[in-house]
């Protein structure tokens, strides 16, 4: 498979697009990119997989100004370029669309668009008219004056895209785009993608997803341990090929083995309705049920309740309707008793619900398990308890850290993740609400995480898994439910159903179903 | 191991001093240009405020560091979970009036009366402070804007109360005075004429380890920490964070409510013209320079104790302004806080370094496995 990889280097003739030669970046002890060797052809798109880790951030970094490479060149059309700040790298053409949007959203399209840019349109007609001309030459659909607050995942991205074709970008740097979109807006996307490209611009394209990596590249660069090992030709290379590359070894698939799903119910929702304080329905009429030793998976695009559901559960928020976990009714509990009672969370942000960045990883052990042992005694926090069982986890679940001591902010996300993971596990939860629970997480620690889950829905634990990843939701779960605007909309078996169908159920269209010849 | 952990330590113990140093430093440069530009001399600012105290300056510096201690030590626990108690000066102005009143009435015997008169201080500093809370929690008024506000009404309130129902004293009013039996004699180091430290200093040091305890040992203060680093997670962790707004508000107002009650109960003995102001405020620049820590807040009491009471004699002896000590207490606060984030920075970097060579060393392993596993 290497040598299949080796030959695709002759195309370096011309001399346009982007030439990263020989790049090396070093922080004090470490190298966090050596000899980067990538070119990127104009009006192509170019992806750079690789692994949590493996040096594609750093990369993006230079690449955009915010860090200086110690060696090698970088050449835009030929000139060697030095970009000392973003501000010189936006003026050399170079856009970025980050993984993690910023957008205001008490602002519109166009003031969002324009703050920061004033001096290129102004902020009146002129600006309104630029986005409008750019809106439709990409088919972006964007209105100027829509509240950014109303827009979907997909039309925000979208606007953070025009946002750097407003400022001239040439060269578009994607990160991660597509791991917050499902099926059919990663189509759109990708058709806006294959606009920008046919209009000349070039666009890298960083992702773990090696499907659609292979559905809209034009070239493939393939990076490990801060260096590329390989480049590979999308449209031979097969997804265990690349990811082969990426990790060396072989790609995890979450199958689920024989069911372990029991009769006896473990959480109960009936008739669960939230309305927020402006009097919309987040959540209507919800009824499920979950079993010991099921997993029931929710599938749906962003925004349609899932985050909601799982604060209700969880006591976050207060809903009408009941909620039984065995035979006890929730509804009044509050959060703490809920987790008291065996309920673990794995939150959907990691960042924002599920760690102390700047605490260590030890007092990490003790949130959400302030009162129960080992790392609390008659109301006073045991040190030594919470240690010691921070390292039980950071074995038992690989967590790659010099020390409990570390900050949780030093890991990378998939060891923050895997710490979650173990810290929810702990202490014999009965119920485990999974939200992405491998976002952003790289292929070795995703694997991990899904082994941790079918071993525990082996041992009878009831899981809900809230997930925007497709095969991972047909892969864990025994049941899937489709929610849309906050209602369940349809139940699949996983055996049979497809991506497709899910998709189709996600976004209300009743059209598809019948020529998938779904179950 | 143990060696590593003791390096660990200090380098711990380093960073945690660096960054005041740092600014300390500033501070003074920043002094010195002030001085300079005001015509005056450099030297004999230093010379007047480094030379060695009295007897008597000991004495005072001692008392002033309990009082910003305590004042800092309340500030601090709002802070830590991001509540910015800027109503200690209230709290403890209306804590040590209603004290002073009740402890005159001499109701309890003795040092009865004394431990009557703490607790009644706690209470009352703690509801006011709560009253910023509660306000909070139920109407989402910023408990910045509110203590402001309690500030000025607790202020006035007392000016109020004490004219109108005072005791004629000289010029002014004043509360009752206690009995002699009601008062501490302290503890004299040197002569009697250099003065008395004040028993109730040890209210700084019960309170110091009390907080300290009560913050990182607890699960109170887990859950107030959790709150201060990351809301939202402390929420889904279970923590009730409308309620823990209103505890720490009552807590840091009680902690508030002590602060003058060392000078009361020693040399004061009434609420009048002895009464000194400011110090909530001077609290809340110990508390950012100490970084909320009570070891830290400890030496950020006594250095500014330190520097005011060295510099009262310079307008006396070089002609300076006392005043301009202000001005290096001020930057230091502010030089502080640049100096802290520096200093977390590079710590950060550290802890990236230490974490890339454990992966580092990690993969090398792989590595070398993938590479037996090809050879065999």
């Amino acid at each position: 498979m290497t040598q299949q990889v080796e030959d695709r280097h002759e195309v370096t003739d011309t001399p346009l697009g982007i030439e990263i030669r020989g790049v090396t970046k070093r922080f004090p002890g470490v190298v966090a990119n050596h000899d980067v060797d990538i070119t990127i052809r104009p009006a192509t798109v170019h992806a750079l997989i690789g692994e949590n880790g493996a040096g594609k951030s750093t990369l993006m970094k230079i690449l955009y100004g915010v860090q200086k490479a110690d060696e090698g060149t970088i050449a835009i059309n030929g000139q060697q370029v030095v970009f000392g700040s973003p501000i010189d790298a936006i003026k050399a053409g170079i856009g970025m669309v980050f993984q993690h949007f910023m957008l205001a959203d008490n602002l519109t399209v166009l003031e969002n668009v324009v703050l920061g840019a004033e001096k290129l349109f102004g902020i009146g007609d002129k600006a309104r008219a630029e986005i409008v001309r750019l809106s439709d030459d990409y088919g972006f659909d964007l209105d100027p004056d829509a509240l950014v607050e109303d827009l979907g995942v997909g039309a925000r991205q979208r606007v953070e895209i025009l946002k750097v074709l407003f400022r001239g970008a040439k060269f578009i740097i994607l990160d991660e785009p597509t791991a917050v979109l499902v099926p059919q807006e990663v189509d759109a996307l990708f058709e806006n993608l294959r606009e920008l490209r046919a209009s000349g611009h070039t666009l890298l394209f960083i992702s773990h997803k090696l499907d659609e990596v292979r559905a809209i590249a034009d070239d493939i660069t393939v990076m490990r341990r801060g260096t590329t090992v390989g480049e590979a030709d999308p449209k031979t290379v097969t997804k265990k090929q690349l990811a082969e590359l990426m990790v060396g070894s072989e790609l995890p698939s979450p199958q689920t083995e024989e069911s372990t799903v029991t009769d006896q119910v473990l959480l109960s929702l009936s008739d669960v309705t939230l309305v927020d304080a402006r009097g919309r329905q987040l959540l209507s009429d919800i009824d499920l049920d979950i079993r010991k030793g099921e997993v029931l998976g929710i599938a749906g695009v962003e925004g349609n309740g899932q985050a909601e559901l799982v604060e209700t559960i969880m006591g976050m928020r207060k809903a009408t309707g009941t909620i039984r976990l065995a035979d006890q009714d929730l509804v009044s509990w509050d959060t703490r008793e809920r987790r008291e009672a065996g309920i673990g969370f794995i939150p959907e942000d990691r960042h924002h619900h599920g760690l102390l960045l700047d605490a260590p990883l030890w007092e990490n052990r003790i949130l959400g398990h302030q009162t129960l042992p080992p790392s609390s005694k008659n109301g006073l926090i045991d040190r030594a308890g919470a240690k010691a069982d921070t390292d039980r986890i950071v074995a038992e679940y690989d967590v790659r850290t010099p020390s409990i001591n570390t900050h949780a902010r030093a890991l990378s996300g998939g060891n923050q993740q895997k710490l979650i993971v173990g810290r929810e596990m702990s202490g014999d939860p009965v119920l485990l609400i999974a939200a992405h629970p491998t976002r952003g997480v790289d292929v070795g620690a995703q694997a991990a995480i899904w082994d941790h889950i079918k071993r525990a829905r082996r041992e009878g634990l009831a899981v809900l898994l809230i997930s925007a990843d497709l095969d991972e939701l047909i892969g864990l779960s025994d049941r899937i439910e489709v929610i849309l605007r906050g209602r369940l909309v349809g139940e699949f078996d996983p055996q049979t159903a497809t991506p497709q169908d899910l998709g189709a159920a996600m976004t209300g269209g009743k059209d598809s179903a019948g020529e998938g010849g779904a179950a | 191991m143990n060696n590593m952990a003791a390096a660990a330590w200090s380098r711990k113990i380093g960073q945690a001093l660096l960054a005041p140093l740092i600014a300390l430093l500033v501070a003074m440069v920043v002094t010195s240009l002030v001085i300079m530009l005001a015509g005056a001399s450099v030297g004999d600012f230093l010379s007047v405020l480094l030379r060695a105290p009295s007897n008597r300056n000991w004495v005072n510096i001692a008392n002033q560091s309990v009082l910003l201690f305590l004042s800092a030590l309340a500030a601090s626990i709002g802070f830590r979970m991001n509540l910015f108690n800027i109503g200690v000066e209230g709290q403890y102005t209306l804590a040590s009036y209603v004290a002073a009143l009740v402890a005159g009435l001499a109701i309890f015997p003795g040092k009865l009366n004394i431990l009557v008169a703490i607790v009644i201080a706690m209470v009352v500093g703690g509801i006011w402070a709560g009253i910023a809370g509660v306000l909070k929690v139920t109407r989402g008024v910023s408990e910045v804007i509110s203590t402001i506000m309690l500030n000025a009404i607790a202020i006035t309130m007392v000016g109020y109360l004490l004219n109108t129902y005072g005791q004629q004293y000289g010029q002014g009013r004043r509360t009752k005075p206690l009995s002699a039996d009601s008062m501490f004699v302290g503890w004299v180091p040197f002569d009697a004429r250099d003065g008395a430290i004040w028993t109730l200093g040890l209210l700084a040091v019960l309170a110091g380890v009390g907080i300290s305890f009560l913050i990182n040992r607890t699960r109170f203060g887990f859950d107030l920490r959790a709150t201060g680093m990351n809301e939202a997670a402390a929420v889904a962790s279970g923590v009730k964070v409308k309620q823990m707004v209103v505890i720490s508000m009552v807590l840091s107002g009680a902690i508030a409510g002590l602060i003058w009650l060392p000078a009361l109960f020693n040399g004061a003995a009434y609420y009048g013209p002895p009464f000194q102001r400011g110090l909530g405020f001077a609290g809340i620049a110990v508390a950012l320079l100490g970084r909320n820590r009570p070891i830290g807040i400890a030496f950020g009491a006594v250095l500014f104790a330190w520097l005011n009471e060295q510099a009262n004699p310079l307008g006396l002896l070089v002609g300076i302004s006392p005043s301009v000590v202000q001005i290096t207490q001020g930057v230091v606060v502010l030089a502080v806080v640049v100096a802290y984030e520096v200093v977390r920075r590079w710590a950060t970097a550290r802890e990236q370094k230490a974490l890339r060579a454990t992966l580092d060393k990690a993969a090398a392993a792989s590595t070398d496995n993938d590479a037996k596993a090809v050879a065999s």
